[in-house]
């Protein structure tokens, strides 16, 4: 009973902010529904026992990716409002709407179906429940089996920040205004 | 789990079609960047539903590394969002699409 308010409540602040996100004149107020998003979403990893992805979930995308985007906004000025009464593209709402429900729908019928008929085997090896919490248990796994992928998300990691540092970097001969700011964000968000 | 897992399969592609309708629909480049969140939580909401009716840990894991991969996407992506936007300050996504200043 608990579990279904949960979900329900959950379910709603997630949709509500989606439609938020999409629908926001203001870049401002879609950085905010979505932080709204990424906070249901922590609850229902919590409520499906990821208690460490619900912690990562909140630290890394409300606390930092959020912080960036509204970062750039803030950095650039274009917190204009845009205007979404005209279309740019004439039919491209009721096509992209057309494709909204067809995929719904596909992908419905598809999660209904893939309940049913799980293809997985149920793992011996690296069980959610037990006696290890779920953290020890996920932590084993990845320094374990996906060791190697964990080191090339380091090197990754690396490559982003150089990237960041290079592209947001201003040109060598600069006639106008002071932006040296934009280096010191773009390193500063990774450290 | 009380809560049947159809139930987060149906939210998950819900808020995956609400992101690639934003995707489709918004000009805003950094709109646009954050529909792709969008779209990346509701996956992320299936590895994790997954990874509960499995009883396996991995789809956690990969989790994990989505959420690495994402916080290196954004960088980059808002890295290339700056370089444009401060060269043309009002640019849409229509305006770069030949990707040429």
């Amino acid at each position: 009973m608990v579990d279904t308010i949960v979900f329900a409540v959950a379910a709603v602040v997630i949709l509500a902010g989606a439609v938020g996100v999409v629908l926001s004149r203001n870049p401002v107020h879609s950085a905010l529904m979505l932080v709204m998003t990424l906070f249901g979403m922590a609850v229902l990893f919590v409520a499906q026992d990821a208690h460490f992805l619900a912690a990562v979930q909140v630290i890394v995308y409300a606390g930092a990716i959020v912080v960036l985007f509204l970062f750039v906004i803030m950095l650039l000025g274009v917190d204009t409002a845009e205007n979404l009464s005209t279309e740019p593209l004439a039919g491209q709402r009721p096509a992209a709407g057309l494709v909204a429900l067809a995929s719904v729908g596909l992908l419905a019928v598809l999660a209904v179906r893939a309940v049913q008929v799980s293809t997985g085997s149920r793992s011996v090896s690296a069980p959610l429940e037990g006696e290890p919490s779920n953290i020890a248990t996920l932590a084993e796994v990845l320094f374990t089996d996906y060791v190697f992928a964990f080191e090339v998300t380091s090197v990754l990691l690396v490559i982003a920040v150089v990237g960041a540092v290079v592209m947001a970097r201003r040109p060598r001969p600069d006639p106008e205004g002071d932006e040296l700011g934009v280096e010191r964000h773009a390193e500063a968000e990774l450290a | 789990m009380t809560v049947d897992e159809t139930w987060y399969l149906v939210l998950s592609a819900l808020l995956f079609t609400i992101g690639a309708a934003g995707l489709l629909v918004r000009r805003n480049p950094l709109v646009m960047f954050m529909c792709v969140e969008l779209m990346l939580n509701a996956v992320n909401l299936t590895f994790v539903t997954f990874s509960n009716v499995l009883n396996d840990v991995s789809g956690q894991v990969v989790v994990f590394f989505v959420l690495v991969v994402a916080a290196a996407e954004v960088v980059v992506g808002l890295g290339i969002i700056v370089a444009i936007l401060r060269r043309r300050p009002d640019a849409t996504a229509d305006d770069v699409s030949m990707l040429r200043g």
